[in-house]
């Protein structure tokens, strides 16, 4: 019994739960501003995958995991674009069009898999991008070890964190995204121009749903494996109910939610008398058990999922 | 006229989609005119890749019902995968452990509880839903995870038959469904599915129950207003839909497999969802959809292995039909300006 | 000088003409009125000057120059402002926050707070609309919610505004207070252009009254050279009867009768507190108060939609407090819903089914679940004959009918039933001057065939000509209550804005 409380509580744990829960905050962000603009995002999950895909293949070509990093910020924007010409311009309801993103994701970068490297399943090993030791962070004990010895990817989404924060609840543009997402006529009669704030949302979740996938393959790994986004993009659209859809929120959910995987991976490390599967569990009903607690309290922006006409 | 305007778009969408595979075959260096010509052939063929065809059409009508029976009142069901899972498995075991049973009817109490454990494991997210208002989509995802793993685990720990892989002891001869056309795997159970296909028509056409499911998806405040309990239903219509989803494993199982192995399904729950969305979640239009989808996949691997161009593709034609089904405002954007550009032609 | 000038506004949705050449011109400085009935084109033609709807064909000329109105924007930045008939507001944000949006004060892209609020106190100090600067929208009343609106276009220095049915949701001290307010705009050298359905505040307030009947302007006239009776001819078309005949009542057995009725809703705060009435057979009690003040949840609470803390609710002698909607409505209740399209009727579904709806598992529609349609399609002809239902196609859904067709078919439905209590709320809501008369008439007759009918309205003037008794509702009480002919209009506003004795109760 020691043993596990040990292992929950152990540095690394918390270590290993920071970096988990980076691509899902990150695609959990971008969830938030997709949804304050009123734009359902299930697309979350195939924004993610493209984003690790195309990472490999930036890093695979030039050499350079910056570069890679770069092609994935590209990537799902460029998706993120896609889905907001799709809910937003052909009006396609957005879970649906969601799953079939999703699914298009999927095949496409399992598809491109095997034309670019000619394998299934994974692709070759690339340049990932290297861990960054913070200065100074790194000498305070505790603190240093769970902050200061990460990759990029990880400090750029505490400052996403951050700024994201700041461009919704203090910036103009915040103001206007809000108010989209929650009565869209009443910004339209403001002559606030309401496609903008929501292709801006959209494929702004895009990029950052991209970055979070960069992270998976060159941050954690440095190699594309099919499906590598394994359900994250869902996870991070639950953290983002359960974080009030606010980006601090859904940092905060998406801890919680690693936390629960990290102690999985390492309980499945010491020897306890319980299979591995009921232990893999963990993460999901841990989610759904959140999302059922977290939706009877919560309040989503009251024009999320509907599709406005300007200009009849 | 409505519904000529819906299989209108419905066709368009595949087109769209295959003309977009289409390009994708071209960039990677491949001949179109082949790949399609394998994809056509490896589907219709010759008897046998058209017995392929319906075979690979089968689990897709069940799953693609499933869908639909979730859509029709208001609720999507992604949760066909672990719903099917539990399906098989639950199947697999009473027909192992009931043999003393005579066929036929093993075959019946084997799918009817492959059905009820499909319907159970649905109706989880059907009573989160009703009480706490979380969304089935997120809820139905992770229960697959949780379903997948469950059955995985139940196979492990209890019924593991001797061997390197997880998987159960063959059934019986009597267990398993007769076949249709023999020399071919299709079996009995594409006419079960049609039935259902009959039946779920029948439920939502001409019955009470039916009647109140849709109202339940259409406006459930009039719902209430007219005395419909709402949580009732949504938890009845999930376990409808999981218990069609049940089937789809069942079936597989007794038809395909002769045992239950684990992480057996390619996905079969998730095309479920553009089988009923081409199919507009109109029963008889998913047969339709899941029929033209199971030559795809059929025609796909014949494409694989003849042309050499990865079946994934057929996938990527998936994500496209349902993102342009769902988005009817694209051809109604694009064909003015065909008509436009075709001037006179377009008064015929 | 013109303030706005339209010449030949044409608008079409789908085959029908909601604006058909129209020609329209505002003098600046001047209060003028758009007057029509529901559906006649108002709404329509000012979303046009604001940029909202995008017009057909026709010019339109703001301050004497051709403009083109791409959207609500290019209207801003010409000084034309809107206060909309459902409220442009968002809840969750603050007052401030919903009149800077698009506009804020800002340096580097983020918002001077501080900057905007006292803009905002400088504005509402200057046209004397008072409000809490930092106060959530979703908290403050319906009136101050006005105020936030007008002070919207104020901010960005509207010099012509037009408020689409502003006293729709007003007391009427309130639309005194607004009237009061105009005026003042109207001084400071503002046009306004005012659109409403009732000729007493059109006589009231305008200099000049346009009228719209079915998308076509009838004509301009000044308000000192016309009275009612003339607006009312130039409006429906006809001589229209204004008054509903009401003979004497017999009252016979209690068919209702709530007693210390207590409900919290929990989302908004309100209560319904102490609520006392009974209704007999053969009379029709009508609910009044400003909107808001509680006649939803009651309405929801006698229909079973919600469930209620404290007190008995007695339907045909039964105690009916837990009964669930279907035996309610087995009971004898039927139920005309206030809000129809989100309550009363299913959009999508044709009218057999929306007829049959509540009723599909009953006989003869039903047989154990399974639907009898040659019955329920009989049953719709008997419907659509009975109340001249008119439809366009032969199986038209009801999300394509007209609103006083969709409301006959509600009351249709409601009526076929076997019921002997109406609960009417808002039951003319949105329809045009020929439905209401004939839903008027069918109420006096359900009334004089012995029927208890509950007539929940926020029309003054539909209260007063139909109900026997009335209540006062105000925030969540009643506050007043009597025989309809002891209330002055003056009385029941006064009323109906909280002015009564406490303790007591008035009348």
């Amino acid at each position: 019994m020691s043993e596990i409380i040990e292992v929950i509580f152990s540095i690394n744990t918390f270590t290993a739960a920071i970096r988990m829960a980076t691509p899902i905050a990150m695609a959990a962000i971008g969830g938030v501003f997709s949804e304050r603009s009123g734009i359902i995002n299930i697309g979350l999950e195939g924004m993610i995958l493209t984003g690790a895909f195309a990472a490999v293949v930036g890093s695979f070509f030039t050499g350079s995991p910056w570069l890679g990093l770069l092609a994935a910020i590209l990537a799902g924007s460029l998706l993120g674009l896609l889905f907001a010409f799709f809910t937003i311009k052909f009006k396609a309801d957005h879970v649906v069009a969601g799953v079939g993103l999703n699914i298009l994701a999927l095949g496409i970068t399992t598809w491109l898999m095997q034309v670019v490297w000619g394998q299934k399943g994974a692709s070759p090993e690339v340049n990932g991008l290297p861990e960054i030791t913070l200065p100074i962070l790194n000498k305070i004990p505790i603190l240093g070890d769970l902050l200061a010895f990460h990759s990029p990817i990880v400090y750029i989404m505490f400052v996403t964190v951050f700024l994201s924060w700041l461009l919704l609840f203090k910036t103009s543009l915040g103001l206007r995204i809000r108010m989209t997402g929650e009565h869209p006529e009443a910004a339209d009669t403001l002559g606030i121009n309401v496609y903008f704030m929501q292709y801006f949302s959209v494929t702004l979740s895009g990029a950052l749903a991209g970055m979070g996938g960069a992270y998976l393959s060159l941050g954690q790994l440095s190699w594309f494996s099919s499906n590598m986004s394994a359900g994250r993009g869902y996870m991070a659209l639950a953290a983002n109910i359960f974080g009030q859809w606010n980006p601090i929120g859904a940092f905060a959910a998406s801890f919680l939610f690693s936390f629960s995987d990290a102690v999985q991976m390492r309980l499945q490390g010491i020897n306890l008398n319980l299979a591995s599967e009921l232990i893999q569990m963990i993460p999901y009903l841990l989610t759904v058990i959140v999302l059922a607690g977290a939706v009877v309290k919560s309040k989503p922006p009251a024009a999320l999922g509907e599709h406005y006409e300007v200009g009849k | 006229m409505s519904k000529y305007k819906n299989i209108l778009n419905s066709i368009l969408a595949i087109i769209f989609a295959l003309f977009v595979g289409a390009v994708l075959i071209k960039i990677s260096g491949h001949s179109v005119k082949e790949a399609y010509y394998y994809l056509f052939y490896g589907a219709f063929g010759t008897s046998y890749n058209f017995a392929q065809t319906l075979l690979m059409t089968t689990p897709l009508i069940f799953t693609g019902l499933a869908v639909a029976i979730g859509f029709q009142s208001g609720l999507f069901n992604i949760g066909g995968e672990g719903q099917l899972y539990w399906g098989a498995f639950v199947t697999a075991i009473i027909a192992i452990k009931f043999t003393l049973l005579p066929g036929y009817l093993l075959i019946f109490i084997a799918l009817l509880g492959g059905a009820l454990a499909g319907g159970l494991w649905a109706a989880f997210p059907g009573y989160l839903k009703a009480k706490t208002g979380a969304h089935e989509v997120i809820t139905t995802i992770m229960f697959n995870y949780i379903g997948i793993l469950a059955t995985t685990f139940l196979l492990k720990r209890y019924f593991k038959a001797d061997g390197p892989v997880d998987q159960t002891v063959m059934l019986t001869k009597k267990a398993r469904l007769p076949e249709l056309i023999t020399n071919t795997r299709l079996t009995w159970a594409i006419i079960i599915g049609i039935i259902v296909v009959f039946l779920v028509d029948q439920l939502l056409k001409r019955t009470a129950i039916g009647f109140d499911l849709k109202v339940v998806g259409e406006n459930i405040f009039a719902a209430e207003y007219a005395g419909i309990k709402t949580g009732k239903y949504t938890i009845l219509a999930m376990i409808i839909s999981g218990a069609v989803a049940g089937l789809a494993g069942g079936t597989i199982v007794l038809g395909v497999l002769h045992r239950f192995i684990t992480n057996f399904s390619p996905g079969y729950g998730f095309t479920g969802i553009a089988v009923a969305v081409l199919g507009r979640n109109k029963p008889w239009g998913v047969l339709l959809a899941a029929f033209l989808f199971g030559a795809l996949e059929a025609g796909g691997m014949a494409m694989q292995l003849f042309a050499d161009i990865p079946s994934d593709l057929m996938e990527i034609v998936q994500g496209l039909v349902i993102l342009f089904v769902a988005a009817p405002a694209i051809f109604e954007i694009i064909f003015p300006v065909i008509k436009k550009n075709r001037g006179v032609e377009s008064n015929v | 000088m013109k303030a706005i000038e339209l010449k030949k506004i044409t608008k079409k949705f789908g085959n029908t003409y909601a604006n058909n050449k129209i020609d329209f011109s505002v003098q600046q400085g001047e209060i003028h009125c758009l007057l029509g009935e529901n559906g006649a084109g108002k709404s329509t033609l000012v979303k046009i000057i604001f940029g909202l709807y995008q017009k057909d064909s026709g010019e339109i000329k703001i301050n004497d120059q051709i403009v083109k109105l791409k959207g609500p924007a290019d209207a801003i930045a010409r000084k034309v402002g809107m206060i909309h008939q459902h409220f442009m507001l968002v809840d969750s944000l603050t007052i401030t926050e919903n009149i800077i949006a698009g506009a804020e004060p800002s340096s580097k892209g983020f918002i001077n707070y501080r900057e905007a609020e006292r803009k905002v106190r400088d504005l509402s100090e200057q046209y004397n609309l008072q409000v809490k600067v930092d106060s959530l929208v979703g908290e403050i009343s319906v009136g101050e919610q006005q105020r936030v609106e007008i002070l919207k276009a104020l901010y960005r220095n509207a010099e012509i505004l037009i408020l689409d049915e502003p006293t729709a949701v007003l007391t009427p001290q309130e639309t005194k207070e607004l009237f009061n307010v105009l005026e003042q705009l109207k001084k400071s050298g503002k046009t306004i252009i005012f659109i409403t359905h009732k000729l007493k505040e059109t006589m009231q307030v305008a200099d000049r009254v346009s009228v719209l009947r079915d998308g076509k302007k009838v004509g301009t006239v000044e308000t000192s050279q016309t009275n009612p009776a003339e607006l009312a001819r130039m409006m429906v078309g006809r001589e229209v009867l204004l008054k509903v005949n009401r003979t004497q009542n017999n009252p016979g057995e209690k068919v209702l009768e709530i007693s210390n009725l207590n409900y919290k809703n929990k989302k908004s705060g309100l209560s319904l507190e102490d609520i006392n009435f009974s209704i007999q057979a053969g009379e029709i009690l009508g609910i009044a108060g400003v909107e808001g003040n509680g006649q939803l949840e009651l309405e929801e609470v006698i229909a079973g939609l919600r469930s209620f803390q404290q007190g008995n609710i007695e339907l045909n002698s039964k105690i009916i407090n837990n009964f669930s909607v279907k035996e309610r409505r087995k009971n004898g209740l039927a139920h005309i819903p206030s809000d129809r399209l989100k309550r009363g009727l299913i959009q999508n579904f044709n009218l057999a089914n929306n007829l049959v709806l509540g009723s599909e598992w009953d006989s003869p529609y039903a047989y154990y679940s399974i639907l009898n349609y040659n019955e329920i399609n009989k049953f719709k002809d008997e419907i659509v004959k009975e109340f001249d239902l008119r439809y366009t196609k032969n199986n038209s859904i009801a999300g394509e009918l007209s609103g006083g067709n969709q409301q006959k078919l509600i009351i249709g439905r409601e009526l076929s039933r076997e019921t002997n209590f109406i609960l009417a709320a808002q039951p003319t809501r949105g329809v045009d001057v020929g439905a209401i008369e004939y839903i008027h008439k069918l109420l006096i007759e359900m009334r004089n065939n012995g029927k208890a009918i509950l007539l929940i309205s926020a029309e003054l003037d539909e209260l007063r000509s139909l109900s026997d008794h009335l209540l006062v509702i105000y925030e969540g009480k009643i506050v007043a209550r009597g025989s309809t002919d002891k209330f002055t209009e003056e009385e029941l506003g006064l009323l109906m804005a909280g002015h009564y004795q406490q303790g007591g109760e008035n009348v």
